[in-house]
């Protein structure tokens, strides 16, 4: 029976809606300080090099330069990092990818540094540089970091079963390869902070982009020296994120606070465009290796996954995305004999860390892809070797935990999106058009040799020849919240007025995602107010408890819980207020709802809400709280790579639908039916966004998005070539939300913003298979992936006309 | 499962009293705003050869201004008028986020110089409020939930804005188009449609 709700789970506008839509929402770099000085970064043009000196003397007395900060200036430490600390704030012997700062300099004209830096003359040894993974783990590769014994950052080890008695009892085995490539966030909004040194003993206080303010705040006290309540974060509003600004903005806030402190005056730091893709970090390119062996009836009898990621220069998350990928390589499928190598390495490459998803998008599209070429070769359809295979309650996983005490519904969201799409019947009728699309060769075969390629009369396609109709689906399931990567607990703070407003904050940042409104909604519907009653506090590290980062579609569960919490502690003192008013007894139950409270058993006698808290404030009664929701203890065995790694799970099923032009490759997509389980909806309108969004993002990583390097180097570094999906490039979206019951998070609402986003990718894969007969290993699947199995580059670094 | 829409049983006059207060508040702000970076501005031209003067006509108002003359407008309004709500995103012509109006046409800002703006008539996102009232689009933008983090909405909204006066009953594939120019890395785009063509109708 599920709960009877006021306002949980209606669409409710957004309650930062009006200062968004009138351009008046302040952004980092819409925050100006009266005295405030840029920052300019200084980089020089190698992948990996030594740094034999730095010669600043063609600037260092320039008028326009106020200082220049570097790692002799760091007071605390040099390097930092989440997990490891590896990365340099400013690099001073070594330079590792191409986004290295080895100094920044300081001063009011920030056009006039920008020709300035050009004048630090640095002298560096190049080294060899190192851009694919597999060979930077060769015991003879040159050491990226060379206090550390090898250029393996993290390996994460699963082992159950016994695989090889596992593909001995399979009736066929099926071993294939693929990969996948870098991404950028692409935050419509580039990075920017101002650091504002404060007065005597008072530290230095910090308002930017930063999606994760406690994070920064331990990065930025680690390289000042600074005890932690020394540093003040302040989150401005946030122009999106996707997990982007963490340890960029840690680093960049951390240079901010330097100078800042070095001037005596504010410091801004803000990225262009082509700043930001150099610098930030991306989500892993993966390379793939999986094995799987089954019967003949479908059952799937071992699987045995070997994973690189490409960690680029730092380890950043690397440790955490990878453990992520290792939980979750086989997918939703009952395995019982895995043997999983997921290894995280360091390159010359840009670095990489967290981005929605977080390890989960890579091995899907692999699993995904091979769980359908099962099919067909099995004259099975797609969804039948997942209803075979796919997890049910009571299922376990391949890190052995059993699934219970949550609805295990993957099978309910693969059949709702199944019938709503007609997936069987659409999906036979294409695969009896048989192989259609020719394989094509390499451009410099085709000119070795045109014969194939020179077009005859038989050639002709007839015009709606050309395009092919795909229907395909991928599935998952996904661990919520942060599992056994650490402490996962969250505080909210709720304060009640004497006439029913309500001051809200949470421990977690707003990246946009609308965590705001989803919170007011939930206090809201505790005290019976309306969500326009609750007003949200701009985030600050000095006004609330530390309650970790916002990440791992945490938000809405703990956060969520974190506010029912406070709003129920409230609920609850003000209900003591009216039982002594109204004389009623210790078990008297109230309805709070539409602004009124009344007895349960006597709805005639009824208090204003606002009254109530007049009457509360009268007596003294402190109409503070501050609600806390802790995850319960996980656990993980890291040498076998074994234990129940999250607390609960959430499931979803996507099926694309494309059109392939097999003339030009083009792939596109006419329909995404989006079937997901976030436990409980708490803000309807967020979360048909968040799936609008994951879609959108899953359908650029599948068609169109790559950060390609060329010895390090960064080819895209704007959105000219960067490809990020238009309001054209997508046909329909569709959600639809199956809830589950679940004891955890604010009436069992759980994740949504990742799953959203790790299926769309693997699902048009298996549309284009569909429509092309083709399978594809290598997103994305642009025109020259769909024509000739491989991406073409260009050769040249000019771009444009120059 | 079927759930009853809260915002779309709100009638039009509700939804506006809902805003009133926020709405006259930030209108001052806006004064203040714009007033006090200007006085900064007279004062560094006076003694800068390589400014140019320039009379530049804002949401109605002009400006006398000196500005060198390599400043996009998309500068000139961020920076010296502190009107924020235009972004600069890539400032290469590819996003839109950065789209006012000129003379009625929607045009990048990054991509054109202050100086070419002379004696046309600039809109921003901030001369869009009519004093206490809410643009229809706007209000569209917030009942229909056409933002996400808020960075891109701006420049959607003056897209927007230019296609509904060109165009003021569009259909959804005109706005299709009409917006295709202004990315939203937040994937609000189906949302962003629904807004234009929810203001279409009530404008």
């Amino acid at each position: 029976m599920r709960k009877k709700f006021s306002i949980v789970g209606k669409p409710v506008v957004r309650r930062d809606g009006l200062e968004k839509v009138t351009g008046q929402a302040k952004f980092a770099d819409d925050i100006n300080v009266p005295g405030q000085l840029y920052g300019v970064m200084v980089r020089i043009p190698v992948s990996h090099a030594k740094i034999l000196s730095v010669d600043y003397s063609a600037v260092e007395n320039h008028p326009a330069v106020a200082a220049i900060c570097h790692a002799g200036d760091i007071p605390g430490a040099k390097k930092v990092g989440p997990i490891k600390q590896d990365q340099p704030v400013f690099c001073y012997d070594k330079v590792v990818t191409p986004g290295d700062v080895i100094a920044m300099l300081v001063g009011e004209s920030e056009e006039e540094l920008l020709k300035l830096r050009d004048l630090v003359k640095v002298e560096y040894e190049p080294l060899p540089v190192l851009t694919d993974p597999l060979k930077a783990l060769k015991s003879d590769a040159p050491l990226i970091h060379p206090d550390q014994k090898s250029n393996l950052i993290v390996h994460h080890r699963l082992r159950k079963g016994d695989v090889d008695a596992g593909f001995a009892e399979s009736d066929y085995i099926l071993e294939q390869t693929y990969t996948t490539p870098f991404i950028e966030h692409a935050y419509i909004e580039p990075e920017a902070v101002i650091a504002v040194p404060r007065e005597g003993d008072k530290g230095v206080h910090i308002t930017g982009s930063i999606q994760n303010p406690f994070t920064t705040r331990k990065i930025v006290a680690k390289v000042l020296g600074f005890p932690l309540a020394k540093v003040r974060i302040q989150q401005a509003e946030l122009g999106g994120s996707f997990g982007g600004k963490d340890d960029i903005m840690n680093i960049l806030s951390a240079r901010a606070a330097l100078a800042a402190l070095k001037t005596g005056r504010p410091v801004k730091i803000r990225y262009r465009r082509e700043d930001s893709i150099l610098e930030s970090y991306k989500r892993h390119a993966y390379h793939l290796h999986y094995k799987v062996g089954f019967n003949k009836d479908g059952k799937i009898k071992a699987m045995k996954i070997d994973v690189v990621a490409d960690g680029g220069a730092y380890s950043s998350m690397t440790p955490f995305v990878t453990w992520r990928t290792v939980v979750q390589a086989t997918g939703p499928y009952e395995t019982e004999n895995v043997w999983t190598d997921v290894r995280g390495v360091y390159t010359n490459n840009p670095y990489t860390g967290a981005m929605r998803g977080f390890g989960s998008p890579q091995p899907i599209f692999a699993q995904e892809s091979i769980m359908d070429e099962i099919a067909i070769q099995l004259g099975m359809t797609p969804d039948e070797i997942r209803r075979i295979n796919g997890f049910k309650p009571g299922s376990v996983t391949a890190t052995g935990h059993k699934l219970e005490n949550h609805d295990v519904n993957l099978l309910t969201v693969l059949e709702t999106a199944v019938t709503k799409t007609g997936f069987s019947e659409k999906w036979k009728k294409n695969q009896r058009r048989g192989k259609m699309l020719p394989d094509y060769a390499a451009l410099e075969e085709i000119s070795a040799n045109p014969g194939p390629f020179i077009l005859h009369k038989d050639d002709f396609l007839e015009p709606d020849e050309v395009y092919r109709k795909g229907i395909g689906l991928a599935v998952s399931f996904r661990g919520c919240s942060l599992g056994a990567e650490g402490v996962d607990a969250v505080a909210a703070y709720l304060s009640l007025q004497q006439d029913g407003s309500a001051y809200l904050l949470s421990g977690l940042a707003e990246n946009g995602q609308g965590m705001r409104t989803t919170y007011s909604i939930v206090a809201a519907e505790v005290l019976g107010i309306s969500p326009d009653d609750v007003f949200y506090l701009d985030l600050d590290t000095g006004y609330v408890g530390d309650s970790g980062p916002t990440v791992a579609s945490r938000a809405t569960l703990m956060g969520g819980g974190a506010t029912r919490a406070a709003a129920e502690i409230l609920r609850s003192r003000l209900e003591n207020v009216l039982r002594q008013h109204w004389n009623l007894p210790e078990n008297a139950c109230f309805v709070f709802r539409d602004r009124q409270v009344y007895a349960e058993n006597n709805p005639e006698r009824k208090i204003a809400f606002a009254e109530l808290c007049d009457l509360a404030y009268n007596q003294a009664v402190n109409l503070a709280a501050i609600g806390w929701y802790a995850g319960p203890k996980v656990h993980w065995d890291e040498t076998v790579g074994q234990g129940p790694a999250y607390f609960t799970y959430v499931y979803g099923c996507q099926v694309a639908e494309v059109t392939v032009n097999i003339a030009t490759g083009e792939v596109y997509v006419d329909r995404v039916v989006a079937v997901h389980d976030p436990g409980t909806v708490i803000n309807l309108l967020g979360a048909q966004g968040q799936v609008y969004g994951g879609v959108t993002q899953g359908a650029g990583y599948g068609l169109w998005e790559e950060i390609s390097v060329d010895k390090g180097f960064i080819r895209e570094l704007n959105f000219d070539q960067y490809l990020i999906p238009t309001s054209k490039d997508i046909g329909e979206i569709v959600p639809i939300f199956v809830e589950g019951e679940d004891q955890y998070g604010p009436w069992g609402a759980k994740s949504l913003g990742e799953p959203t986003l790790e299926l769309t990718a693997a699902a048009i894969a298996n549309a284009v298979r569909n429509a092309t007969g083709k399978r594809f290993f290598h997103l994305p699947l642009n025109l020259e992936e769909i024509l000739l199995s491989k991406k073409l580059h260009p050769t040249s670094k000019n771009r444009g006309s120059a | 499962m079927k759930k009853k829409s809260v915002s779309s049983s709100l009638s039009r006059r509700q939804f506006l009293k809902g805003f009133g207060s926020g709405v006259a508040g930030s209108v001052a702000l806006n004064k203040i705003a714009s007033a006090l970076p200007l006085q900064k501005t007279l004062e560094k031209a006076a003694n800068d050869a390589n400014r140019t003067p320039l009379n530049l006509s804002v949401n109605g108002k002009t400006y006398r201004l000196s500005v060198e003359p390599n400043r996009t407008l998309a500068e000139v309004i961020r920076e010296d008028l502190q009107l924020t709500g235009t972004k600069v995103v890539c400032n290469h012509g590819e996003c839109g986020a950065c789209t006012v109006l000129l003379d009625g046409e929607a045009v990048y800002s990054c991509h054109i110089l202050a100086l070419d703006a002379e004696g046309k008539s600039v809109t921003t996102i901030e001369g869009l409020l009519g004093g206490e009232e809410l643009h229809p689009l706007q209000k569209a933008f917030v009942k229909k939930d056409g933002i996400q983090c808020g960075f891109c909405t701006p420049g959607q909204i003056m897209a927007a804005q230019a296609l509904l006066l060109k165009n003021p009953r569009p259909a959804k594939e005109d706005v299709l188009e009409g917006m295709s120019g202004n990315l939203c890395r937040c994937g609000a785009y189906p949302k962003i449609i629904e807004s234009v063509l929810e203001a279409a109708k009530t404008d």
